[in-house]
C-alpha cells in the first residue's frame, strides 16, 4: 500500500489504465494545461502526450456524442467536465444515447464512456458551479454513478469503469482532492454496487454519499466521544446500489441517518428512505433522517454558504434526535475547507 | 443475419437477375427496393400492427441509395427519425427492420427500439436517433477514431434541414473541421421540418451549404433526387474524407411525399400545397432514373416490371415471417439495459 491524495490516485490509475489499453484517451476542455485538471490528468499528458490526451473545444454537448461514437469504434474515452454542472449541456448524449444505447439497440456492447464530473463546493462559487448531479444521473437504466470519497474508490471505481463496456458517470468532491490514504498500486478495479462500511457501530446507521461519507465519518467521531456508537456506509456507487450492505445495516442499528451533498426532494437520501420504508420498515425504530443542503441553489456569501451544506455537526445533531437525545457536544469541528485558500 | 451481396461500388443491394452489373440498374434496383419496402408499410400501417411512430422516406430514396453506392462496407452510416432508406440502402436486414416495426423479437433491436432507432453494426449501420441532430456528434466521433487509427473508412451523417438550427450541428462540424475527421455530412434539405417551412426557421438568402462554408468544411449542392449526381458527389465527398482532407458536406435538394409521421398525405392540411407535392412527385428519382435507363437501353419496362415483383414478394414474405414470428417475452423486459 502507498499512501495518496485523492487526486494522486486518479492521475496514477489513469495512467495505469492508459498503459495497458491503448484505446484509453483523456479527453475535455484542459485536460492537457499545466493545471491538468487539479493536477489528475498531468502525469497522463506527460506521458502520452496530446495524441491521447486531448484538450477539446467548448462543446459538452457533441463531445458527449462525439466520445459516444468514438467508443463504438473501440475507443474508451475518458471526458472530463471541471464542473459537474457542465454536464447539463451533455444530458441529451448521456441519459439519451449512452444510457439507452445497448437497450435501444439490444447492441452486443454498450458505449463505454467515462464521464469525470468534479463537484464545486464553497469558497464562494454560488448557484452554478457547486451542485451535485448524482442523483440526476443515478435516475436513468443504463449508467454506472458513482461518488468516490476516498483515494482508493477514487482509483479502484476509475479503473472498473474503464474495464466495463457500460458508460459510467463518476462525481468527484473537489473538497475529497487532499484527503490522503491508503491506496493499491496495482490498478484494481472495485466494483460498482459494492458499499464500503466505514465504520462499524450499533446504535445508528449513517449513510453518507460521497464527501457526506467522509463527514458522517467525522461525525461519527464526535458522536463516539459522547458513548454513540454510530454505524457508516458509504455506498460507493449510487447505481447500482448496494442495498443489501445499507439494509444489513439497517437490521442492527434500527434507526438511519441519509446524508447527500444535494437536495433532499427526489434525492438520493429519498431513494435509501425509500429503501427503509419498503423492505426495511419492521425494523426502523425511529422515522429516517435526511441531511442535505437547504431547499435553495447555492448562495455565495460566507455566512449563508456555511448555512446551505451539511456539515458533521448537522449529521451527529440528526443522529442526536433519532436517538432521542440531548448531548451538547463538547467541541466544533473545522469545516471540511477551512484551510482551502482558494481561489477555485 | 443473411449475408447481403456486395455490389461493385460498394452498396449493398440484392443483385439483378436481369441485367447484371450494369451501375444505373443496381440504383435502380435499390431505390425501388426501398419504394416497393415502404409503399407496402405504408399500406400495412393502418391496421394498427406497427405501432411505432413512422417517417417514411417515400420521395428521398436517392439521397440514401446514391451516398450508400459510394460507400464501403466498413464504412460506417448514423441516422435520425427517417432512418429506413439509410439503413436498406447500406444493407440492413429487411426481416430485422420489419419485424422491429412489427415488435417482434426478430427485429433488429428485438422490439426495443422501433422504427426510428434502426441499427446494424454488421453492415456499417451504427444508430438512428429520433433526437434532432444527436447521432450527427456520434458520426463525427466514429470518423474521430478512424482518424486517430490511421484507418481508410470514414463515418456518414444522415440528418435533414431541421437538425441543422440545433447547437449541437455547429458544435459537430466546428470539431470535425477543427480535427479534420473523415466524416460526410448528408442533409437531405425537403424543406419542412414537421410542418415548417424553411423561411420561418431560418435566415432567408444564404443556404445552408453555404453557411458550412464559413467553418472551412468543403461543401457541395446537389440535386437529392438525380440518384447519379448523388452518387457521384458522394463519391468525390468519399475520397476526399478517404484521403485525409477533412470533413465534406453534402446538401442534398429532396422532398418528403408523405406526412411528416404516418403513411397518409397531407397535402389538404394546409402548410403545404397539392400543387408543390405534385410537381416534386414529377421529380420522383425512380421515374427519373427509370427513364434515363429505358432510353439508354440499360433495361427494358418488362425488366423494371419484374423487379418490382420481385420486392413486392421480398416484402410480402418478410411482412409473412415478422407477423408469424414471436413477440418478445415480458419476462425478458430488462434485458440490455447493461
Ligand atoms: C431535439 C428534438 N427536437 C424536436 C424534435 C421533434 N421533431 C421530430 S422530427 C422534426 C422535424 C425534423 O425536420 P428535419 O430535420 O428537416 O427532418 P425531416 O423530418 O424533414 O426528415 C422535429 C421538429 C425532436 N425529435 N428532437
Amino acid at each position: 500500500m502507498q499512501r495518496l491524495k485523492y487526486w494522486q490516485a486518479i492521475s496514477q490509475g489513469l495512467v495505469q489504465c492508459m498503459e495497458r489499453d491503448p484505446a484509453v484517451i483523456i479527453t475535455g476542455i484542459g485536460v492537457d494545461d499545466f493545471k491538468g485538471i487539479f493536477g489528475t490528468t498531468r502525469a497522463a499528458f506527460e506521458r502520452f502526450g496530446a495524441a491521447r490526451v486531448i484538450d477539446i473545444p467548448n462543446c459538452e454537448n457533441a463531445f458527449a456524442g462525439i466520445a459516444i461514437g468514438a467508443a463504438a469504434m473501440g475507443k474508451r474515452p475518458v471526458v472530463v467536465h471541471p464542473r459537474n454542472d457542465f454536464m447539463f449541456l451533455a444530458f441529451d448524449q448521456i441519459m439519451n444515447l449512452a444510457a439507452k444505447w445497448k437497450y435501444m439497440y439490444q447492441a452486443k456492447r454498450g458505449v463505454p464512456v467515462v464521464f469525470r464530473g468534479i463537484v464545486g463546493r464553497g469558497w464562494g462559487q454560488g448557484a452554478t458551479h457547486s451542485q451535485s448531479l448524482q442523483s440526476v444521473f443515478a435516475h436513468f437504466p443504463g449508467l454506472h454513478v458513482a461518488v468516490p470519497a476516498s483515494p482508493a474508490d477514487a482509483k479502484g471505481l476509475l479503473v472498473a469503469a474503464l474495464r466495463e463496456d457500460t458508460p459510467a458517470v463518476l462525481l468527484e468532491n473537489r473538497a475529497l482532492y487532499e484527503l490522503e490514504g491508503d491506496v493499491p498500486e496495482e490498478p484494481v478495479p472495485i466494483p460498482f454496487g459494492k458499499a464500503r462500511i466505514v465504520r462499524e457501530g450499533t446504535d445508528v446507521t449513517i449513510v453518507g454519499a460521497s464527501l457526506m461519507a467522509y463527514e458522517a465519518a467525522r461525525a461519527a467521531d464526535l458522536l463516539a466521544e459522547h458513548g454513540i456508537s454510530a454505524e457508516v456506509i458509504d455506498p460507493r456507487s449510487l447505481r447500482p446500489l448496494d442495498t443489501g450492505t445499507i439494509l444489513e445495516s439497517l437490521r442492527k442499528t434500527g434507526r438511519l441517518i441519509v446524508a447527500d451533498t444535494s437536495w433532499a426532494m427526489y434525492g438520493f437520501s429519498a431513494e435509501v428512505a425509500a429503501l427503509a420504508a419498503e423492505h426495511g420498515h419492521a425494523c426502523l425504530k425511529a422515522p429516517v433522517r435526511r441531511v442535505t443542503p437547504l431547499d435553495c441553489p447555492a448562495p455565495v456569501s460566507r455566512p449563508l454558504e456555511e448555512a446551505f451544506h451539511p456539515t458533521p455537526m448537522t449529521i451527529v445533531r440528526a443522529c442526536l434526535d433519532v436517538l432521542e437525545l440531548t448531548a451538547t457536544t463538547s467541541r466544533a469541528l473545522a469545516d471540511v475547507q477551512a484551510r482551502f485558500p482558494g481561489p477555485y | 443475419m443473411s449475408e447481403v451481396q456486395e455490389s461493385h461500388s460498394g452498396a449493398v443491394v440484392p443483385r439483378a437477375a436481369e441485367r447484371p452489373g450494369v451501375p444505373e440498374c443496381e440504383l435502380l434496383r435499390a431505390m425501388l427496393r426501398i419504394r416497393c419496402v415502404e409503399e407496402t408499410l405504408a399500406d400495412l400501417y393502418a391496421e394498427q400492427e406497427m405501432r411505432t411512430p413512422t417517417h417514411f422516406s417515400i420521395g428521398q430514396e436517392a439521397v440514401a441509395v446514391g451516398v450508400c453506392a459510394a460507400l464501403r462496407r466498413a464504412d460506417v452510416i448514423y441516422s435520425g427519425h427517417r432512418c429506413h432508406a439509410h439503413y436498406l440502402a447500406k444493407g440492413g436486414s429487411l426481416l430485422g427492420m420489419v419485424g422491429e416495426l412489427y415488435g417482434r423479437e426478430i427485429g433488429t433491436a428485438r422490439g426495443r427500439g422501433g422504427s426510428v432507432h434502426l441499427a446494424q453494426p454488421e453492415v456499417g449501420v451504427i444508430a438512428s436517433s429520433a433526437i434532432l441532430g444527436q447521432t450527427l456528434a456520434v458520426a463525427v466521433g466514429s470518423a474521430w477514431a478512424f482518424a486517430m487509427d490511421h484507418a481508410p473508412r470514414i463515418a456518414v451523417a444522415f440528418f435533414g434541414d431541421g437538425a441543422v438550427e440545433e447547437g449541437i450541428f455547429h458544435e459537430s462540424l466546428n470539431f470535425a473541421a477543427l480535427h479534420r475527421v473523415p466524416v460526410l455530412f448528408v442533409c437531405e434539405n425537403n424543406l419542412y421540418s414537421t410542418h415548417s417551412g424553411l423561411a420561418v426557421r431560418q435566415p432567408a438568402g444564404r443556404s445552408i451549404y453555404e453557411r458550412v462554408g464559413a467553418y472551412g468544411i468543403t461543401t457541395e449542392h446537389v440535386d437529392g433526387n438525380d440518384v447519379l449526381a448523388v452518387r457521384q458527389a458522394a463519391s468525390r465527398a468519399a475520397d476526399h474524407c478517404r484521403s485525409g482532407k477533412g470533413p465534406y458536406f453534402l446538401e442534398c435538394a429532396t422532398y418528403r411525399w408523405r406526412e411528416h409521421v404516418g403513411p397518409l398525405w397531407d397535402y389538404d392540411r394546409g402548410y403545404r400545397t397539392k400543387e408543390e407535392v405534385e410537381q416534386w412527385m414529377a421529380r420522383c428519382p425512380i421515374k427519373r432514373l427509370t427513364e434515363h435507363c429505358l432510353a439508354r437501353g440499360l433495361c427494358t419496362p418488362a425488366d423494371v416490371e419484374a423487379w418490382r415483383q420481385e420486392f413486392r414478394r421480398e416484402v410480402d414474405a418478410a411482412v409473412a415471417t415478422a407477423r408469424r414470428s414471436p413477440f418478445p417475452r415480458p419476462e425478458a423486459i430488462l434485458e440490455g439495459t447493461y
